[in-house]
């Protein structure tokens, strides 16, 4: 009988050491990630992130699964099928990036009057009972004209590189740029073209409108675009602007390349793709028993001049720069909505 | 046509086994899914397809193909969430609209001969754009009637179940019991034969289309009434997945043979197949191949069965 209360009694006490560990409540747990796509290098960034953070916290007991299921079209119907078989698996919680912000309402609820913690990311849904862990795509745009700010007080002309025509993100990018102009009135966007977060385009686009524009002090952009922009100004023999770049490795090798040749100085923003480990220790603290807001923001993964060369070398050639999220990081973002 | 029952009814036999092999498989992977509930999660999403499923075998049993399934299904789902919750006399005169709209087609393909796969890729192109204008960003909202028409638990067996059933009778009174469906069959057939007998071609065929019409409308009620809002992309899926279903239910390209009993178990069959690779864990990049698998392997059945039928009708 004292052997059996010493061995409880250390437990416990193994318990209580282990530091920032909810494994006591929710080793027992299932989640599931249910995601629509997995045709980009984003996607695939995100998934791979999942496998690594997730295997660890089953490795070490934090939960007792965290399966990873993509549809194979990018269909809402299909998703909703996908979560109502996670019903039936038991699954306590489903991670989500959802085909639709409605269409999947229905499934969702189903899964909620279920008992199922369901948080959605980068696709959010709708749906009131679940976890919306959303991007503040404004601020986005606003931060990078208030870097530019910082950088050139007296102002000067800017050039707007859009995404795609139509898309939400574009809008809401563009949208933050034009708040960041009016906040910051010494600068004045004088040329906007859409560059399709691919550069390519962005590059055609550019070197197009660049005869026609007066002398530019800074691009402001939405991702994928900034390596583009640069190869049009380079080809122009135009003076070098500050080109606000957006993470991928191409952007990032050249910045490192200019910055080496010339001291070149600028900053780099996005969303990491690692968003889905973070959406992964949410759900972990919902299940926790924590309380928890329903509307949750993403921390932007912001490179500046410093940590750039850390950064392009966790950076896969032809990816995205990556972070990948921990518990604490998790309890940090839940506080501050608070 | 001078078939015996016996393989008439292996024609409808071999969809129902393979449901049933599918089912037993699902029971055996995942347990939790024999229950009440459990079968209303596996088969909810069918019914819309179901229907989509019969829309799409009435016009393929006057020898065409609806390639706009999907994106009218997609279009019926935004009125549904909008104008039929918002304002219900206009939304039901929009859908009685696009109803008619359904069966003159059926009355230009067959006046100008025009193949109907050409006409209803266009159409889908119309009906897509209708969609977007209705709803630009995901939205909408169920109205409230058939919300609980569809989360509704009848006794003894799941909504999802009776639904079925219902559709499959329905379904199999008109286009099996009626004059009309016999006539809608008979195009299918020898339209040649039909037009001799002094039937009007011309009627049956948009009667037809006009049926197609009807059903599709109901997949798009139904489905909106299971998502609880809508999307201007939300069925796309179902183009394929309906001209699949009929097929996997007994069902063929040309010659006026449709089953509506195995339309119905072939979107069944679909959507349980999903669900089974799911269970079964299969790496996503499998699972396209993997449904396409069990697609071929249910076909391959079908093929010895047409042997079976051929050697039967040489005797």
């Amino acid at each position: 009988m004292t052997f059996r209360k010493m061995l409880l009694a250390s437990a416990v006490v193994l318990c209580a050491a282990m530091p920032n560990s909810a494994s006591a409540d929710t080793s027992d747990k299932k989640i599931a990630l249910s995601n629509n796509y997995a045709g980009n290098s984003w996607r695939q960034a995100m998934l791979t992130s999942w496998a690594k953070v997730t295997g660890e916290a089953v490795k070490t007991g934090v939960v007792a699964a965290a399966d990873a299921f993509t549809t194979a079209e990018n269909q809402a119907t299909e998703q909703a099928a996908q979560i109502q078989n996670m019903i039936l698996q038991g699954y306590d919680a489903i991670v989500l990036n959802a085909a639709s912000p409605t269409a999947l309402n229905g499934a969702v609820k189903e899964a909620c009057d279920a008992g199922i913690i369901v948080v959605s990311f980068d696709g959010v849904v709708s749906e009131p009972c679940a976890w919306r862990i959303a991007v503040n795509f404004k601020e986005m745009g606003r931060s990078e004209v208030e870097y530019l700010a910082k950088k050139l007080p007296e102002g000067g002309n800017l050039l707007e590189i859009r995404g795609l025509a139509g898309v939400f993100v574009d809008d809401e990018i563009s949208a933050g740029i034009h708040e960041g102009v009016k906040q910051f009135p010494q600068f004045k966007i004088v040329g906007s073209v859409h560059g399709d977060w691919a550069q390519d385009v962005a590059q055609k686009a550019v070197a197009g409108i660049l005869p026609s524009l007066p002398e530019i002090v800074g691009v402001v952009t939405q991702g994928g675009d900034g390596y583009g922009a640069a190869q049009a100004f380079a080809a122009a023999n135009r003076p070098m602007p500050i080109i606000i770049m957006g993470n991928r490795e191409d952007e990032l090798k050249w910045w490192k390349e200019q910055k080496d040749a010339n001291g070149y100085e600028t900053m780099s923003v996005s969303i990491a793709p690692g968003v889905s480990t973070l959406a992964f220790w949410v759900a972990q603290q919902i299940l926790d028993g924590k309380e928890v807001k329903k509307d949750l923001v993403v921390p932007f993964l912001r490179i500046d001049q410093d940590n750039l060369e850390e950064n392009l070398a966790n950076t896969q050639a032809g990816g995205v720069a990556n972070v990948e999220y921990s518990q604490a990081d998790a309890i940090k973002v839940i506080e501050s909505a608070e | 046509m001078r078939l015996t029952p016996s393989t008439d009814a292996i024609r409808l036999a071999i969809p129902a086994l393979s449901l049933t092999v599918l089912l037993a498989a699902v029971f055996w992977l995942q347990p939790r899914a024999m229950s009440y509930i459990g079968l209303n999660l596996l088969f909810n999403l069918a019914v819309p397809i179901a229907l989509a499923t019969i829309a799409q075998m009435l016009i393929m049993s006057v020898n065409d193909l609806d390639l706009a399934m999907g994106t009218f299904v997609s279009f019926v789902a935004c009125v549904t969430a909008t104008f039929l919750r918002d304002d219900p006399l206009v939304g039901v005169l929009i859908l009685a609209g696009s109803v008619a709209v359904y069966a003159m087609l059926g009355v230009v393909i067959h006046l100008r001969g025009l193949p109907s796969i050409v006409v209803s890729l266009g159409m889908s192109f119309v009906w897509a754009g209708l969609a977007v204008l209705l709803l630009p960003a995901p939205g909408g909202q169920a109205p409230e009637w058939i919300r609980s028409l569809m989360t509704m638990k009848p006794p003894l067996a799941p909504m999802a179940i009776v639904a079925s059933i219902l559709i499959a009778i329905v379904a199999h009174l008109i286009v099996m019991r009626s004059s009309l469906g016999v006539l809608i069959r008979g195009i299918g057939g020898n339209q040649r034969s039909v037009e001799r007998a002094g039937w009007s071609v011309l009627a049956a065929r948009a009667a037809a289309y006009g049926l197609a019409g009807v059903f599709a409308v109901l997949a798009g009620i139904a489905l909106v009434g299971l998502t609880t809002s809508a999307d201007a992309n939300i069925a796309l899926r179902y183009t394929l997945l309906s001209i699949a279903g009929v097929i996997l239910g007994g069902g063929e390209f040309i010659g006026g043979r449709v089953s509506p009993i195995g339309a119905v178990i072939g979107a069944l069959t679909l959507t349980l197949a999903g669900s089974f690779l799911s269970f079964l864990r299969i790496w996503p990049d499998w699972q396209i191949g993997a449904q396409g698998a069990i697609l071929i392997i249910v076909l391959a059945l079908r093929l010895l069965l047409n042997r079976l039928e051929y050697r039967e009708k040489r005797r």
